[in-house]
């Protein structure tokens, strides 16, 4: 690990002007991301500006019957937290669907929205990678690419944003609140918060520099009977999702008022499916249904060489949310 | 690359290659000429890889000060932090480098070395450690974070000859072969017991917006999988965890061999050697 000087801040706005004023400093929350990249020599901050002592790790009530989770509330008490069980439990089921029990006593929903992705060339200094250094070209394009996008990759990129809590937050059309050096804060509806890689992969989201994840803010929600969290990967546990559903529903009987789908690991943002949502709204909550929105989430899907498997895989995945939403199995 | 190398023959080094070369000025200092070492280790196949591990030698040795000197700083003075915190009850001031992870600090310069490190990248759970009460991983954990914690590691789970509940159950229910991932196996089990008694959910838990403070096997498993072992002992595990947990006693299904039957065996041992 290259060296840094350790920064202990107080308050949040102090520790937004420690990042601005410092082009090579990072925010360390839980760490669990920001050191293991730093031990494989991909990040090289010569600053890290600790937040672990910030006031923001509170779990409560917001305006309007909504809930508001600070950014360095930890993952397990965020996905155990009495109003986050009972009102965003396919929020409690996705938090606790990531890492191991270890790692969510450490994680923080600042830093997991903001982990890293897992291509295994980005991982590797030996290999070129346009998002660890813009310009290289991207090893995995041709190279082996079983985990990587077949949604709207680029010829720069083709890599996923691999978080879990995320796409129950996209679900559940969550804000992320941030705020800047000056203090000022806004609200950045979730599904602009990740960015596609397109021809700067070196970005991963719409954070300006410096700005401070203070809070996520969750909507009421109507969805705190129907849901569901499936994930698929190598192992039962303890492993990234090669295909994450993020399945919500808000029934009227047998019939579907609203839906909403999410799949995870498929592409470098969670992945709202307008279609599946489209092709559930107003239905009877079935296998038929279930099937046909499958098709529309998978319909647009672009494979790459090693990971045709994820549209099949996918679209069995969604079904089976779906029908875990509905209680159907 | 070549196996079969002319070890006197001096490599080409690249740019990079030598900009490293550069970069590790102590190399000299480990007993071997810089280029020497770099030349045989990129002809062998080993490469940079090499090179990062003689480079966390330097900064271990670094590290480690003398017995009677916890207090003393280490060799590096750039970024140097001081942190007070408690190491299984004792008060502990350290003064380290800014890179220094907990479990470098317990094991190189608190002599506390019942913490492992197997993959030290998050991947395996050896390193578990208990920090005021919950179970981390010691190794993504900066010890500059740690100002005022208390830090919990294999060490200080017995009290004095009595061993932890969930020590004497591993040893009951061979809760390990080699023994390498146990000491982060327990320190995890005892944080887990805690998260149940608080009615924390997990990955399997059925319904997520009850309480659930009994665990089955399948909640054991899961809610132990971040604590990977190599040999396997799984299953000793998960009995272990859950006479703990259940306080319902089982019968071990094995004994000691007591002095007679060892005798016996040895015996036997002899004999099969002389035919
Ligand atoms: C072995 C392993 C397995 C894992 N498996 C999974 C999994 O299955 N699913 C899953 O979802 N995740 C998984 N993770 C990832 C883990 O969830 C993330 O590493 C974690 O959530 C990151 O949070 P942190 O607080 O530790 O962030 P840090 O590592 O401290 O920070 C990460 C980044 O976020 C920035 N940051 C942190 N807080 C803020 C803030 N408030 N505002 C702005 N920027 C901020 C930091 O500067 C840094 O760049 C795994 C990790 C490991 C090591
Ligand atoms: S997919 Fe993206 S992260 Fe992976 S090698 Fe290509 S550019 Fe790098
Ligand atoms: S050494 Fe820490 S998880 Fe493997
Ligand atoms: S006992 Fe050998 S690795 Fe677990």
């Amino acid at each position: 690990m290259r060296p840094f000087k350790y920064t202990r801040v107080s308050d949040a706005n102090a520790a937004a002007r420690a990042v601005t004023a410092n082009p090579n400093a990072e925010f360390l929350a839980g760490g669990t991301n920001i050191l293991d990249l730093m031990k494989e020599d991909v990040e090289r901050p010569n600053e890290l500006v600790d937040l672990t002592r910030l006031n923001l790790a509170d779990i409560k009530a917001g305006p309007n019957g909504g809930v508001t989770i600070g950014a360095l509330a930890k993952n397990t008490d965020t996905a155990n937290h009495p109003l986050i069980r009972k009102s965003y439990p396919l929020l409690t089921q996705a938090i606790l669907a990531g890492a191991s029990g270890q790692l969510r006593n450490m994680a923080t929903n600042g830093g997991n929205l903001m982990q890293r992705t897992r291509c295994q060339y980005f991982y590797d200094t030996a290999m070129p990678c346009n998002k660890r250094e813009p310009g290289t070209g991207c090893g995995a394009r041709e190279g082996l690419n079983r985990i990587h996008a077949i949604f709207g990759w680029s010829e720069k990129c083709v890599a996923t944003y691999p978080g879990d809590m995320a796409n129950a937050l996209y679900a559940l059309e969550a804000q992320v609140r941030v705020r800047n050096a000056s203090g000022r804060e806004r609200s950045i509806p979730i599904v602009d918060f990740h960015r596609l890689p397109g021809d700067t992969p070196e970005k991963d989201n719409n954070l300006e520099r410096g700005e401070l994840i203070v809070a996520i803010d969750l909507p009421k929600s109507n969805f705190a009977n129907n849901y569901y969290y499936l994930k698929v990967r190598d192992r039962a546990s303890y492993a990234f999702a090669l295909v994450a559903v993020a399945a919500a529903l808000d029934m009227d009987g047998g019939r579907i008022r609203q839906a909403r789908v999410v799949m995870g690991s498929v592409a470098h943002k969670p992945w709202r499916s307008r279609e599946a949502e489209a092709a559930l709204s107003g239905k009877p909550a079935s296998e038929q249904t279930f099937r046909s929105a499958s098709e529309a989430a998978l319909a647009g899907a672009k494979p790459l060489a090693h990971n045709a498997y994820k549209i099949e895989l996918g679209k069995r995945a969604v079904v089976r949310a779906l029908m875990r939403a509905a209680r159907l199995i | 690359m070549e196996d079969n190398l002319d070890e006197t023959s001096q490599p080409e080094l690249s740019a990079d290659e030598e900009a490293l070369v550069k970069e590790m000025p102590a190399l000299t200092d480990v007993g071997q000429a810089r280029r020497t070492f770099l030349g045989q280790s990129l002809t062998s196949g080993v490469g940079l890889f090499a090179l990062m591990l003689l480079e966390k030698e330097q900064a271990l040795a670094a590290l480690s000060a003398p017995a009677d000197a916890v207090f003393a700083p280490a060799a590096a003075p750039e970024n140097t932090i001081r942190i007070a915190m408690k190491v299984n009850g004792a008060a502990k001031t350290l003064e380290l480098d800014s890179r220094v992870v907990l479990l470098d600090a317990l094991r190189e310069r608190l002599e506390l070395t019942g913490t492992k490190k197997g993959c030290d990248q998050g991947q395996c759970g050896a390193c578990t450690v208990l920090v005021d009460g919950r179970r981390v991983l010691s190794c993504l954990t900066l010890a500059a974070t740690l100002e005022g914690r208390e830090v919990t590691t294999i060490e200080g789970l017995a009290r004095g000859e009595q061993l932890h509940p969930m020590q004497a159950a591993f040893i009951k229910y061979d809760g390990f072969q080699c023994g390498y991932c146990t000491p982060g196996q327990i320190c995890s089990a005892v944080g887990l017991l805690e998260e149940a008694r608080r009615g924390e959910a997990s990955h399997v838990t059925e319904n997520v917006t009850v309480n659930t403070t009994s665990l089955t096997d399948e909640e054991i498993r899961e809610r132990m999988s971040g604590n990977i072992c190599r040999c396997g002992a799984y299953p000793g595990i998960v009995a272990a965890i859950k006479e703990v947990h259940s306080g319902k006693e089982t019968a071990r299904t094995w004994r000691f061999v007591n002095d007679d039957e060892l005798a016996r065996v040895r015996k036997e041992w002899q004999t099969d050697e002389t035919v």
